[in-house]
């Protein structure tokens, strides 16, 4: 990897990392022996490692001028791999945690291993780790090809990348020592924000110049979702996380919200880290994957432009539906009702498009596990969609809201649709990176998909009994109009199902260590193998590549 | 339409306005008067601050993710105010940096717990939930009562919290740590100070069963037992609309 970079990138590199090192040792003095003093530690410490990564190759051959007629993809690979280990860390975070409701026990004890920090690890392990890895990886590989042009320089990617990973350790462990916000979804403090806002900077910049170099005068659709995937994600990351330090020597920070405020602002980003990471950011990824391994173009452009608008506009509004009949003013609630109602509308418009676009294609869904996945992800992105929109009704939400519906919701969303389509654009992707024809194992992918589709419905039923009953309960009258069931009673009643969810939870788990390993395999093969994808170039022509340089 | 955007789309940096301005109406809409519209948040002159000691015991909340499990908002609906009591009201979060109103009723709302039990229940029931409600699957919380409270920087915290609105006085915040202490050790010198400067309502108490030790389970049991009695006024309302 070291030995693609120039040594001027090379020097570069390591200036930047030594610069991250000093942040590092201005944490770990400022903080002392408490948590932030520790961050110091783990700042330093990932400096000082990925600067003996590079010092290792700093005086190995520097690479020819014919790196430029090819596109860079270093980053794109060491981000899928992240991305899968994140999954399956954060994965069996999420089964341990799942057992934990069945057998609170298992806690030994120790306070990092109690439900309420390992719950964040496992949220933010599988959404930014996993999820954010793949989208970054994948982002790079599909604006380089829908622009046909080469990534304008090659630190930034590894600046955003690295990074990236970074923050999500910083976030992980901060949680394991106690260290939360307590925003849902928005859980790491001040200093890792503000560390994330530098990345994301990197990342949007990065972007645009590539953008800037395109040889396509038009922004193909899927730079449009991940564009406004970057741009939305930082402006809520930004207004929810505007907090107070304790000092600039404390971890601890109050938020600058409280109250009714804070709760609209937290669902506000909260809703929309849904709509804008877990849904743009797919979508993006959807619309190249998707019609380059089903070999058909996009069913409607159109429909691509609606929908792309619905989302974006409406998506916004529907936070509040978080929030019903709580002491959010009334209007509020309703406006969020209303919007969530609509958003169906481009929601369905998107998965339509997706679907129709096989058409023509069935027999490779049929025959080709990667494309299932992607298929598979459509449909439960339909079905999710419509089942958040029917939840956001008020009356609806009056049964649903505190109960496990929500998170079988939720679950069907980020199983069925977000790592779907993740693992589907993975294996497609995966033998274009590694230059080989085919993943190390159709078999496995084949086994995975059954693993993960079993996973996937056996946890959203378990929720969907689980949510009902526990709804019902909590409302019954008896006769002399009094409440039936005791809080207890809804919790005994739970047990059964909290058990099947965990074991849907393994299926899914297992699904993935699966695709670990096959990845890992094609990796190693392909060292081997080395077949030139054809026209997988940005340039054909050398003279080209004078131009690009002179860009830089 | 789709001939203007066929234009919009050659142009990135017009393309990325586009998308900020999409995104941005909504929420400017739904937020931005809340901070304006007086009606959002009720009046309640007897509101109160939390105390140090029940502020580091909401830290401790937070630190340990008791809201991944437990709900702090009574919805306005009639099975929730007969099982917990009157429906939370905006006023009641108002110094609550951040809001702790959680997602999920894993566990039961705790927006009224305050004063439902004795604290030597909450010691027994962080100590082991299965103590005392044998089908609990609540995390036992044993490392409480063995840690001595971090007390040193409450002054720090305060002060951040006046800095974001909440109205603690220079008073407050120099005897920060000297209350936190008074307030787990009733008849010793430092207690008084407490009720002078929170109110004579304020729970002093000896929280663990110990007056001579500052412990975390002193402060969270401190914070669990103030829950819903910041202030009167959603009792009032209910009384209100009884009548
Ligand atoms: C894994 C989910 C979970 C977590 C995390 C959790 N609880 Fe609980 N809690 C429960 C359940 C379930 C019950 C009901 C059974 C019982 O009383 O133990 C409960 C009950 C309670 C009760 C009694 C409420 C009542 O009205 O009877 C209190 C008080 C409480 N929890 C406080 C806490 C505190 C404080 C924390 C954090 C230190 C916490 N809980 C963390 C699940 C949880």
């Amino acid at each position: 990897m070291v030995s693609r970079l120039t040594r001027g990138e090379r020097e570069l590199a390591i200036g930047i990392l030594v610069l991250l090192g000093f942040l590092g040792l201005a944490m770990t003095a400022a903080g002392g022996d408490g948590p932030l003093g520790i961050h110091g530690l783990v700042v330093i410490a990932c400096a000082v490692g990925t600067t003996f990564v590079v010092i290792a190759g700093l005086f190995a051959t520097e690479p020819g001028d014919d790196r430029l007629s090819r596109y860079y993809d270093d980053p794109s690979k060491v981000g899928i791999v992240l991305a899968i280990v994140w999954g399956v860390v954060g994965m069996f975070v999420g089964d341990w945690v799942a057992w934990l409701l069945a057998y609170p026990e298992m806690t030994f004890d120790a306070a990092w291993a109690s439900f309420g920090r390992l719950r964040p690890v496992h949220t933010t392990g599988v959404i930014f780790g996993f999820g954010g890895n793949a989208l970054i990886a994948t982002s790079f590989h599909v604006m380089q090809r829908t622009c046909r042009a080469r990534l304008p320089d090659q630190i930034s990617p590894w600046f955003v990348l690295l990074g990236y990973n970074l923050f999500c350790i910083l976030a992980v462990s901060g949680y394991l020592m106690g260290l939360t916000q307590s925003k849902e979804y928005a859980e790491p403090e001040w200093y890792a924000d503000i560390w994330l806002v530098v990345v994301w900077t990197a990342y949007f910049l990065l972007y645009l110049r590539t953008l800037a170099r395109r040889q396509e005068p038009h922004i193909y659709v899927a730079n449009w979702y991940y564009l406004a995937f970057i741009l939305v994600v930082a402006i809520l990351h930004i207004v929810n996380n505007l907090a107070v330090p304790v000092s600039l020597g404390h971890a601890k920070s109050y938020s600058l919200f409280a109250g009714v405020q804070d709760a609209m602002t937290q669902w506000w980003y909260g809703h929309n880290a849904v709509a804008f990471f877990l849904t743009a950011g797919f979508l993006g990824m959807l619309y190249y994957y998707l019609p380059k391994r089903a070999g058909r173009p996009i069913f409607s452009y159109r429909l691509s432009i609606v929908s792309f608008w619905g989302i974006t506009f409406f998506y916004i509004w529907v936070g509040s539906h978080h929030l019903h009949y709580t002491a959010l003013p009334h209007w509020v609630q309703t406006l969020g009702m209303t919007f969530s109602v609509m958003l169906l509308v481009p929601s369905w418009a998107s998965a339509a498009n997706a679907l129709l676009t096989l058409n023509g294609a069935w027999h490779k869904v049929r025959d080709d596990a990667a494309l299932r996945f992607m298929m598979v992800a459509a449909v439960f992105y339909g079905l999710s969609t419509f089942e958040g929109s029917f939840l956001a009704i008020r009356p609806v939400n009056s049964l649903s809201h505190y109960t496990d519906w929500t998170v079988g919701h939720v679950h069907a969303g980020a199983l069925g649709w977000v790592a779907f389509i993740t693992f589907g654009s993975i294996y497609a992707v995966v033998p274009r990176l590694w230059r080989c024809r085919e993943m190390y194992s159709a078999r496995l992918v084949e086994v995975h998909f059954w693993l993960a589709l079993a996973g996937t419905v056996i946890y959203v039923f378990a929720m969907w009994n689980s949510g009902i009953i526990q709804g019902l309960m909590w409302r019954t009258y008896n006769e002399s109009g009094t409440l039936t069931y005791s809080f207890i009673d809804s919790l005994v009643a739970m047990h059964p199902y909290y058990i099947a969810r965990a074991v849907g939870g393994l299926f899914f788990l297992s699904g993935a260590v699966v695709a670990l390993y096959n990845v890992w395999k094609t990796a190693r093969l392909a060292a081997g193998e080395q077949t030139e994808a054809a026209g997988d170039t940005p340039v054909a022509a050398p003279a080209a590549a004078g131009s690009l340089q002179a860009g830089e | 339409m789709f001939g203007f955007h066929y234009r919009l789309e050659r142009n990135t940096i017009g393309f990325v306005l586009a998308v900020i301005v999409a995104a941005s109406i909504g929420g400017i809409v739904e937020i931005a008067p809340l901070f304006t519209i007086d009606e959002t948040v009720e009046e309640a002159p007897d509101m109160r601050v939390y105390t140090p000691l029940e502020l580091a015991g909401r830290n401790i909340y937070i630190r340990e993710g008791c809201y991944a499990c437990h709900s702090q908002m009574i919805r306005a609906l009639r099975d929730e105010v007969e099982r917990y009591g009157p429906y939370s009201l905006a006023v009641e979060s108002q110094y609550d940096h951040p809001m702790l109103w959680g997602s999920k009723r894993t566990g039961p709302d705790l927006a009224r717990v305050g004063g439902k039990y004795s604290d030597d229940w909450h010691v027994a029931h962080l100590n082991d939930p299965r103590d005392v409600v044998p089908q609990s699957v609540m995390p036992a919380y044993r490392w409480l009562s063995r840690t001595e409270l971090d007390s040193d920087d409450l002054g720090l915290h305060l002060k951040a919290m006046r800095r974001v609105g909440v109205p603690y006085t220079d008073a407050m915040i120099v005897n920060a740590e000297n209350d936190a202490y008074g307030q787990a050790a009733p008849g010793s010198k430092r207690a008084p100070g407490v009720a002078e400067r929170y109110g004579e309502g304020t729970n002093i108490r000896a929280f663990d069963g110990e007056s001579d030790r500052l412990t975390e389970m002193d402060a969270l049991v401190a914070y669990l037992q103030i829950l819903g009695r910041l202030t009167d006024a959603a009792y009032e309302r209910k009384t209100e609309a009884e009548e």
